[in-house]
Formats: structure tokens, C-alpha cells, sequence
């Protein structure tokens, strides 16, 4: 009986010390697990192993957030090199809130059931895809964590580079020209991030994000600031798919297979936007980039564009998967309207949006995975009285769709909630009612899909009876989601919550 | 003017960028596109490496471990900045993983559509989905 004590308590210490380098393992666990899938040359193993690598992530993060909110900033020295000469992972409550959600969104993608027919790749190959899914997340959730800006442009390319390959291996070939433009764009975007981290380094003579942004204070050479500025901030635009710059998005989610989608759309887009956050307001710092640089100016024409645009443009589509990838350009749009506010408030509504969207828009692609697996297809027309045949399926759209809206009682009232709000703080009277205007937008898109699915007879020429609820492993995460936009939009402590002691500590103000 | 010429190995690279940026955009031939993409690639490597030469500088390696023959050497010798062209090192490899990524899809493309430019691509996906609708057009009018 002591002996087991004794080995308990063994196993105890270990995992404390342990614990001291969840920081790293974070980022290690699902790259070093991804050769491992691949030499696993077996679908199902390679499934496994990739759930339990991320569920262990997860878990190691949301220590990690804990241990944020108790004590304040987690800082880990790579190699023991201190910082500012060595690589620094700096856990603080906005980067370790978004890791939560990239490594949330990766564990319930993963257990999801696959529909072959949807990817492109020999049969029994299936383990490099789950490879190169691993290889994305760790570059996602290395881009989060990493307090050194050159490591986060090295995790970028890691994780554009998989999401290239995994928006490829879509079943059609127009995937592939999908890919083609997306790596076109995203490299440019990449190269224009490398120039900005260029010449902050040649200003500074440093790259840790955090003595950066001490050391800019004593920069008074405004041109290359402001240029570097510039570069940053397109770069990661088109990362991010802001406005104008959103041209790859719609194809590489349409054509990109499902479960494939769901994931970038939950959380490439938002490790993006964190990354955004991160230049604007810890390197530049808001005086600058809002005073200096002007950059409402700039982004709230742009986000407001977006939110129409992309909306007016969901309205045309005869595709789900290119109804919901314009919707997620909208999205965008209330993400940055968030930052372009200029105030505590809209910043809020930003960031928890950036929660918000990714449970929906990964509940409403996995929601996609499970027609396309039962009807062969994803055209809206093709859909009419699919709602009798998968109620459930059907239900949770409904659900998620209600939460794109913004009605009471979902997750996207509270974010649209603190954006108004956040526009009426600033007396921007016009913009709050945009806002509300462009949900309007949204309110016929979904109730689109609502009305096909639920209220139109069978398409001739569909054989619906072969049409039956999707199989449970995959009817199960997306109720998972959608019950999260439920709860966290009455609940909002956890969500808006976090968002706020984010975007305090973002915005340099107490909260 | 003179601060601008002292500055001339920048504008080099921004030259080149824009060569590459334009082959990018105005090459409909994905090969040319990769090119033009690997030449943009190049002129912020080039970028780098120009920011950290230092006139008359070496490579920062000791000759000796002698400690006053280090200290004298820290003196008298100057050093170009290694973190810039240390950076390009990793710079380098992304690119190269882009460019395989990048034409092993083009090698992909070419077998499915036969062609690698990118009009008659997008011209075969036009035509692709009218055939599909107009076969959906028939199917419906069939059920009726």
C-alpha cells in the first residue's frame, strides 16, 4: 500500500516538473507526433495518435490559462537562454485565450467522422493528411505562444504551408487552383511580414516582441516606422483576409474538404487576427498606431465594407461551403471593426468574436461534412427538405445560424452587444447602426438555408430516402459547438470575460 | 541625394521585389507566376543581408581563445551583424518549401486539367460547371 503511495507521489513530482515545460510542449507535442502519424501508414492509428497529441495540448493550455489568470504572465526560456537574446514563449491572457481556442477547435476536429470521398488522396494514405493537420496546428498554436517575432513569421509559413496542402487534397480539382492562389497570396503576405520584422529589427537591433515594444518608445525616425508598420500590417491582412485582400479565402474554404474548412476557418483566420493585435497594440501601441499612424482611418472603412460585402455576397451563393466562407469574411469584418473602435469596449466585442465565430463557423462546416456525407452534395437547392431527413444536423445549423445573426441568448448577441456598444461610446452613431444594419444582411442568408431545409419539398430528381441523420461521431461535435454558442452566450464570464482582461491588458488601461 | 545613393543596395531590392511582384501578377503561366514569386523571395533575403553588412566588416568568428587576444580583437576588427543573415538561413528554407509546395500543385494541376496557364484553367472550371448545370437542367426537367 506505501509502495503505491510512494509511486504516486513519484508520478506526482514528475508531472510537476513537468509542468514547467508545458509551456514549450505545447508546440513540441503535435510536431513531434506528426512524423509519427506519418510513419504510422494506417489511417486509424494516425487518427489516434493525433487526438491524444491534441487533447493532451489542450489540457496542457488550459493549465497554462489557469495559471495565467492566477499568477499573471508565463514566460519560458527556450534552451535557458534568457530573453532579450534568446527564443521566449510568453503566456499572457490574450495569447493563451486564443491557443484555448486553436487547441479546442483541433481536438474536436479530429475525432470527427471522415468522409473519404472527400479527400484526395490514395486509400490507406489517410494518415499523412492527419501528418500535416498536426503540422498546422503546432504552427498555429506556435504562432500564438512564441514571444519572438521572427518565430512567429518561421510558425506562420509552418502553418500556411500545411493549410496549403490540406486545402489541395479537396476532392475536386479546382482544390488544387484553390491552393495554387492561396499559397500565391499567402507567401506575399508572408514576405511582406518579413520585410516589416526587417526593418523594426534594423531600428531596434531586437527581436523579442516585448522588448520591441520598450525599445520603439526611443524611436523617433518615423518614416521606417511607419513603413514597417505598413508591411506588418498588410501582411498579416492578408492572412487574415481583410477586405480587400480576401480574394483566396472563398475558394480555398468552398473547395477545401469540409472537415478541412471547419478547421481553418476556426482558427487560422484567428490566429491571424491575434497576431494583428499583437502589432497594433503591444509593438506599436495604440497611442502610435491609432494617433501616429491613423489607422481607424484605414480599417473601420474597410471593416464595414467587409461586413457588407461578404454578407451581400452570402446572399448570392448556390454553394453552403461559398455562402459560409463570404459570411466569414463579414465575421472578419466585426473582428477588426472591433480594433478600429479605438475603445476598450469595441476592442471586447473584437476579441470575443474571435471565440465567438470560431465555434460557429467550425460548427456550420462540420454541420456541412455531415450533408455532404449523407447527400452527396453541398448546393442549397439540393438541400430542400433536408431538415425531416436530419433533424439533428439541421437543428444544430439552425442553432448556429441564429448565432451568425446575432439573436439574444447566442454567442454572436454578446460580441455584436460590445461592438455597438463600443461604437456608441464613440459617438459613432452611424456605425452602430451599420452594424446592426449588416446583421439584417445576415438574417436572410441564414434564413436561406432555414428555409430550404426546413420548409421546401424534396428536389425532384434527389433520392431522399437514402437520406438519413449523419452517423454520431459526427452528429456529436457539432452539437458540441453548438451547445458551447448557446451556453457562452448566456454564460459570458468565461468568454467575455477572458475578452476583457485581453483586451485591458492589450489596451494598457486597468480593467 | 547623397543620403539616397548611400542607400542604393535598398532600392536594389525593392527594384527586384517589384520585378517579382510583377511577374506574379501579369504572368499567366504558373511556372512564371513561382518564378516571379522566388524573385520577391530573393530581393527580402537580399533585403537582410544588405542590413546586416557592415562596411569593412568580417565574419564574426574568433581566431583565437586567447582571452587578451579576444579582448584586442573585439577592438581593433569590426564585425558584420550574423542575426540578419542567420535569420535568412531559415528565410532560405521556407522558400524552398514554398517552391516545391508550389510546383508540386502545378505538376498536380497540369495532369488534371492539361494545361498549367492559368486562363485555360479557370476557362475549364467555367465550363465545368456550366456542363454541370446544364446536366442538373436536364435531370430536373426529366423528374417532371
Amino acid at each position: 500500500m506505501f509502495g503505491s503511495l510512494s509511486m504516486w507521489s513519484d508520478w506526482a513530482s514528475s508531472l510537476t516538473t513537468l509542468s514547467e515545460h508545458f509551456p514549450v510542449l505545447v508546440v513540441v507535442v503535435p510536431m513531434l507526433s506528426a512524423p509519427l502519424c506519418f510513419l504510422s501508414r494506417n489511417g486509424r492509428a494516425a487518427r489516434g495518435i493525433s487526438f491524444f497529441a491534441l487533447l493532451s495540448c489542450l489540457l496542457m493550455v488550459i493549465h497554462l490559462l489557469g495559471r495565467v489568470l492566477d499568477e499573471g504572465v508565463v514566460s519560458y526560456r527556450l534552451g535557458g537562454w534568457p530573453p532579450p537574446l534568446g527564443i521566449e514563449y510568453r503566456y499572457d491572457q490574450i495569447n493563451a485565450f486564443v491557443a484555448l481556442i486553436v487547441a479546442f477547435i483541433a481536438t474536436v476536429v479530429v475525432p470527427f467522422g471522415q468522409n473519404k470521398k472527400a479527400f484526395r488522396v490514395p486509400a490507406g494514405r489517410t494518415n499523412v493528411i492527419y501528418a500535416v493537420y498536426l503540422l498546422c496546428t503546432a504552427g498555429l498554436l506556435g504562432m500564438c505562444v512564441t514571444g519572438d517575432l521572427f518565430n512567429v513569421y518561421v510558425f506562420l509559413e509552418i502553418s500556411s504551408l500545411s493549410a496549403y496542402t490540406l486545402v489541395a487534397i479537396g476532392a475536386e480539382r479546382r482544390a488544387m487552383m484553390s491552393a495554387f492562389s492561396y499559397l500565391t497570396m499567402g507567401t506575399i503576405g508572408g514576405l511582406f511580414f518579413l520585410i516589416g520584422i526587417g526593418m523594426l529589427y534594423q531600428m531596434t537591433g531586437t527581436l523579442n516582441i516585448v522588448d520591441l515594444s520598450m525599445r520603439l518608445y526611443d524611436v523617433s525616425s518615423v518614416r521606417t516606422l511607419s513603413v514597417a508598420f505598413a508591411t506588418l500590417f498588410v501582411g498579416v491582412s492578408i492572412k487574415l483576409a481583410v477586405f480587400p485582400l480576401h480574394q483566396w479565402l472563398p475558394n480555398a474554404y468552398t473547395y477545401a474538404p469540409p472537415k478541412v474548412s471547419a478547421f481553418l476557418a476556426a482558427t487560422a483566420t484567428k490566429v491571424a487576427f491575434y497576431v494583428m493585435l499583437r502589432i497594433i497594440f503591444t509593438i506599436f501601441g495604440r497611442e502610435r498606431s491609432f494617433e501616429q499612424m491613423n489607422l481607424d482611418r484605414i480599417l473601420l472603412p474597410l471593416s464595414i465594407a467587409a461586413m457588407f460585402m461578404g454578407s451581400i455576397a452570402a446572399i448570392y451563393q448556390t454553394n453552403i461551403k461559398r455562402l459560409l466562407a463570404f459570411s466569414s469574411i463579414a465575421q472578419i469584418g466585426y473582428m477588426t471593426l472591433g480594433i478600429s473602435l479605438d475603445s476598450l469596449t469595441g476592442l471586447v466585442g473584437g476579441i470575443v468574436h474571435l471565440f465567438n465565430h470560431a465555434l460557429m463557423k467550425g460548427g456550420l462546416f462540420l454541420a456541412v461534412a455531415c450533408i455532404l456525407f449523407r447527400l452527396g452534395s453541398v448546393k442549397i437547392e439540393d438541400m430542400r427538405g433536408i431538415g425531416r431527413r436530419m433533424p439533428w444536423t439541421m437543428g444544430a445549423v439552425v442553432v448556429l445560424g441564429l448565432g451568425l445573426v446575432g439573436v439574444p441568448g447566442t454567442v454572436g448577441f454578446v460580441s455584436k452587444w460590445y461592438l455597438v456598444l463600443g461604437a456608441l461610446e464613440r459617438e459613432m452613431y452611424t456605425v452602430a447602426f451599420l452594424t446592426l444594419l449588416s446583421s439584417l444582411l445576415a438574417v436572410i442568408y441564414v434564413w436561406r438555408l432555414v428555409e430550404v431545409a426546413w420548409f421546401s419539398d424534396p428536389k425532384p430528381g434527389i433520392r431522399m430516402a437514402d437520406v438519413r441523420e449523419a452517423p454520431l461521431t459526427m452528429v456529436v461535435p457539432v452539437w458540441a459547438l453548438a451547445a458551447a454558442t448557446i451556453y457562452f452566450g448566456i454564460f459570458t464570464e468565461h468568454s467575455a470575460g477572458v475578452a476583457r482582461l485581453a483586451a485591458a491588458q492589450l489596451f494598457g488601461g486597468t480593467p | 541625394m547623397s543620403s539616397y545613393l548611400g542607400l542604393w543596395h535598398y532600392h536594389a531590392c525593392i527594384l527586384l521585389m517589384m520585378v517579382g511582384l510583377f511577374a506574379v501578377i501579369s504572368r499567366q503561366h504558373l511556372v512564371k507566376k513561382i518564378l516571379g514569386l522566388t524573385i520577391t523571395q530573393v530581393s527580402v533575403i537580399m533585403f537582410f543581408v544588405a542590413m546586416g553588412k557592415v562596411r569593412g566588416g568580417t565574419a564574426p568568428i574568433l581566431e583565437t581563445m586567447n582571452h587578451d587576444e579576444v579582448v584586442r580583437q573585439a577592438h581593433d576588427v569590426v564585425f558584420s551583424n550574423p542575426i540578419p543573415h542567420v535569420l535568412m538561413l531559415t528565410a532560405i528554407v521556407v522558400g524552398v518549401a514554398t517552391n516545391a509546395l508550389a510546383l508540386s500543385f502545378v505538376v498536380r494541376i497540369k495532369e488534371s486539367y492539361g494545361t498549367a496557364e492559368e486562363d485555360e484553367v479557370l476557362a475549364a472550371d467555367h465550363a465545368d460547371s456550366v456542363a454541370e448545370s446544364a446536366k442538373e437542367h436536364a435531370l430536373e426537367s426529366e423528374a417532371t
